[in-house]
């Protein structure tokens, strides 16, 4: 980093306040950024990351009092005008970008807008993008449609397009969520190649690890207010943690074997081409059983095959002793099997009806009255659950919409435990989630499992799992190649062994 | 050439289509596989595409317009009217005033979606009855005969009589039809305003945060959809010799069903003008063989709703799958 540029920030903000609605969303924040860093932005949901992230980029005007400070010029507010002109980029959660058209296209957008109405050079696109793409030392195919290519590219697509013209601070909200670990070890070389050409770059994610191994700065932010400035060297996890949520989570893995429980369910020999063979395990009552992997390694195609919607090709599952074949998932249903699917926006729940018709609709044979739903019967059912899981709600007329990713996997979870399951299967259930809300989700959990639902985790996260789960499966490429029992490894054995 | 069939999924199980069908009519009729039923194949295909080339670019930028042929039809009339009252007029006034009343009532439509968000689906069903109701009630269904002598006068462009005796020609719809398909061809794929129809009708959110004028994207595709639905309004009343207030009803499923055909994707941000005249082609092609093989009028609508779906299931289907013969090149996916 060259250290002159480093001394004078790029970019500083005081006395940042803004109030929407009549809730003051950042209080006095202040934020520093220099040339050539890596700086992360850690919170909660609702802490004012994304709040603050507006206001930088233009799209949110602070209250009067602020001083932003960029390159040398004093703004009382940047429009997005300012802020773009300016080389303040921003990569977007959902990248913004148009599947349809080609890379090239996609990257040199900035051609097309804004300039009146001309002939297209797309020898000039074509041009402007593969010098963007050569910067991050990447090759794509830039005639081939974005559509095409995995997220992975299309993350990397987002970011040649943000270099594009003059790329002075480059923002990146939430830019591994969806990516595979070598993918995402792929991405932060880059955000470190593009940090030593001198952009400064603002890191924003849950993965606390890779917020660690980024960035050079941690901004901490809770409840709107800004807790301190951290440097990431010595830093630990826990106490990043601790900072976002004011708390302290103690994790411990869980105590007592159930080894001698019965078997609720037993499966041999599962496999179905191509996405995953020869799958062998029991999970007894009362036990948590963990399944982790990358992304692609089968686990998800394993619970839908569980779980009724996808069919073995060979091998068999047994409920209780007994050989079951599902027709759909309402067999699974009826025989007791509970299956919370990975993307709770768009397939766990319904996100423009009421909390109570989410936790009923999986159960609704329960509440019926002579063929009909029997009002009573809903309400109680849906009182009972929601006191029962704790889920923090106005009223369960509410619209789901309006809870938090935390109170909504509580409802997802009550939709699934409302039909009565002896296998629960939870498909990544923290993804969105929290950190302080995850700890809750997890209790809920443990105390399922100890009032003796057998319970599969499904999870990315190795450290879910460990501490959650009585054993855990490691599954990569369809096939189970290890397992462990988290009272005799160490979390750091089976994340090298994961990872690795 | 394989690069095309990999790159163009869509024209090219057309084109496929389009030739089994051809193949199977020169088998079995003896008229079909004629230079004299190509050129007339031609003629009568012209006033669809020129709408067809219009509704894609609506399509394109993820609207949707089923008023577009009911406009053409008070277009029609409102220049019959217009050119009677001023006394004649040439090709060049009446093409301007139907392009210039077309792009008026595709704008109507552009302003109501965007003035109050009203998704195009809505607007257009509603707008729909209002100019096809408001036409009926003005004119209470009377039809025009007379009109000027430049509109009704036949022009043939190249003509020529063959050896048995009949006659070839390319008329004057084909010519307008060539340069409406030439010039939406050269706004969709070369200009920058094309581009960004397309990536608002990709991804709206996306183009907007990019800085695209989505007002000005919902204008220039509505307004282009109705500067070809008046040009195509004037091209068929040329064609026709007469104006007719509800002869362009109904015609607006056709022409959907066929651009949808030729690949372009109800939701914006895909589909091609050639493939656009080739799902016309084919619908017309297959009418054209019906006829020719003396089946009944009444069946037409049902057959070519058969060969939508088969086309359609084609063109969705990998060409790999297809054509086998061309994953030989190794091609990525």
């Amino acid at each position: 980093m060259d250290e002159t540029v480093g001394d004078k920030p790029l970019l500083s903000l005081r006395n940042i306040n803004i109030t929407f609605g009549g809730v003051r969303a950042l209080r006095d924040v202040s934020f520093e950024l220099r040339a050539g860093e890596v700086h992360c932005i850690a919170g909660e949901n609702g802490s004012g990351k994304s709040t603050l992230i507006k206001i930088i980029t233009g799209v949110y005007r602070p209250a009067d009092g602020a001083e932003i400070e960029f390159a040398g010029k004093r703004y009382a507010h940047m429009s997005p005008v300012q802020a773009n002109a300016g080389g303040i980029k921003v990569i977007w959660q959902d990248l913004a970008l148009f599947p349809e058209m080609s890379v090239a296209e996609n990257i040199a957008f900035s051609e097309v807008v804004g300039r009146g109405v001309r002939l297209v050079d797309y020898d000039r696109i074509r041009a402007i993008a593969l010098a963007a793409l050569a910067r991050l030392g990447v090759s794509l195919d830039v005639d081939a449609p974005l559509k095409a290519f995995p997220i992975a590219q299309r993350q990397i697509v987002a970011i040649a397009r943000a270099l594009v013209g003059e790329a002075r601070i480059v923002f990146m909200d939430e830019p591994t969520a969806s990516l595979t670990q070598s993918e995402t070890d792929n991405l932060l070389a880059i955000v470190r190649n593009l940090a030593a050409s001198g952009v400064a770059v603002v890191f924003v994610s849950h993965r606390l690890a890779e917020v660690l191994d980024i960035s050079s700065r941690i901004t901490v932010l809770r409840d709107g207010r800004l807790v301190g400035v951290y440097p990431a060297e010595g830093m630990t996890q826990s106490r990043i943690t601790e900072l976002m949520t004011g708390r302290t989570f103690d994790a411990q893995v869980r105590a007592a074997s159930r080894q001698d429980r019965p078997v609720v369910v037993a499966v041999d020999g599962l496999s179905r081409p191509s996405q995953f063979s020869d799958i062998s395990f029991e999970v007894r009552q009362g036990e948590t059983l963990g399944i982790t992997g990358l992304l692609g390694s089968g686990r998800t195609e394993l619970a839908m095959t569980l779980f009724g919607m996808l069919k073995p090709a060979a091998g068999s599952i047994r409920l209780d002793g007994q050989p079951v074949h599902f027709s759909s998932n309402r067999d699974a249903i009826d025989a007791g099997i509970a299956y919370l699917s990975e993307d709770r926006l768009s397939l766990g729940l319904i996100q423009a009806q009421s909390i109570a018709d989410n936790l009923v609709i999986a159960s609704l044979g329960r509440i019926l009255s002579g063929g009909l739903i029997a009002p009573d019967k809903k309400a109680g059912l849906v009182a009972r659950w929601i006191a029962d899981l704790g889920v923090k709600i106005g009223k369960p007329e509410d619209a789901i919409s309006t809870l938090s990713g935390g109170n909504q996997q509580r409802v997802a979870i009550a939709k699934w435990l409302a039909t009565k399951p002896r296998l629960l299967i939870l498909d990544a259930p923290t993804v969105g989630v929290d950190v302080g809300a995850r700890a809750g989700i997890f209790d809920i959990v443990a105390r399922l499992a100890d009032s003796g639902l057998a319970i599969i985790l499904i999870s990315d996260e190795v450290p879910e799992v460990y501490f959650n789960a009585d054993r855990v499966l490691h599954m990569a490429q369809g096939r189970v190649v290890g397992c462990y029992d988290p009272r005799a490894y160490t979390l750091h054995d089976i994340e090298a062994a994961v990872y690795g | 050439m394989a690069k095309f069939f990999r790159t163009h999924g869509t024209e090219s199980a057309l084109l496929l289509v389009i030739t089994v069908i051809s193949l199977i009519l020169s088998l079995i009729t003896d008229r079909y596989f004629t230079i004299g039923n190509a050129f007339d194949l031609l003629n009568t295909s012209s006033v669809n595409i020129i709408f067809a080339v219009g509704l894609l670019v609506v399509l394109i930028s993820g609207g949707i317009d089923i008023s577009f042929a009911v406009a053409a039809s008070v277009v029609q009339y409102g220049t019959a009217l217009f050119v009677g009252w001023i006394g004649g007029g040439d090709w060049a006034i009446g093409l301007m005033v139907a392009g210039g009343l077309g792009i008026l009532l595709g704008s109507i439509n552009a302003g109501l979606i965007q003035a109050f968000g009203i998704p195009s689906i809505v607007v257009s069903i509603s707008s729909f009855n209002a100019f096809f109701g408001l036409l009926m009630f003005f004119t209470k269904g009377v039809s025009i005969y007379d009109l000027p002598d430049w509109l009704t006068a036949h022009v043939a462009l190249y003509e020529r009589q063959l050896a048995d005796g009949s006659w070839i020609e390319i008329s004057l719809p084909v010519l307008v039809m060539v340069i409406c398909v030439v010039a939406t061809w050269a706004l969709v794929t070369r200009t920058t305003i094309g581009r960004q129809l397309y990536a608002f009708g990709d991804n709206p959110e996306g183009a907007r945060r990019f800085g695209v004028n989505i007002a000005a994207m919902r204008f220039i595709a509505f307004g282009w959809l109705g500067l070809m639905a008046g040009i195509a309004g004037l091209v068929q009343a040329h064609y026709a010799q007469e104006v007719v207030p509800n002869a362009l009803y109904g015609r607006e499923m056709d022409v959907l069903a066929a651009v949808v055909l030729g690949g372009a994707r109800l939701g914006g941000g895909k589909g091609t003008v050639l493939g656009c005249v080739l799902g016309v082609m084919l619908t017309q092609i297959t009418q054209n063989g019906l006829n020719l093989m003396g089946v009944s009028p009444f069946a037409f609508k049902m057959i070519v709703g058969s060969i939508i779906l088969v086309a359609i299931t084609l063109s969705n289907s990998p060409v790999e799958r297809l054509l086998p013969f061309l994953s030989r090149q190794g091609a990525p996916k």
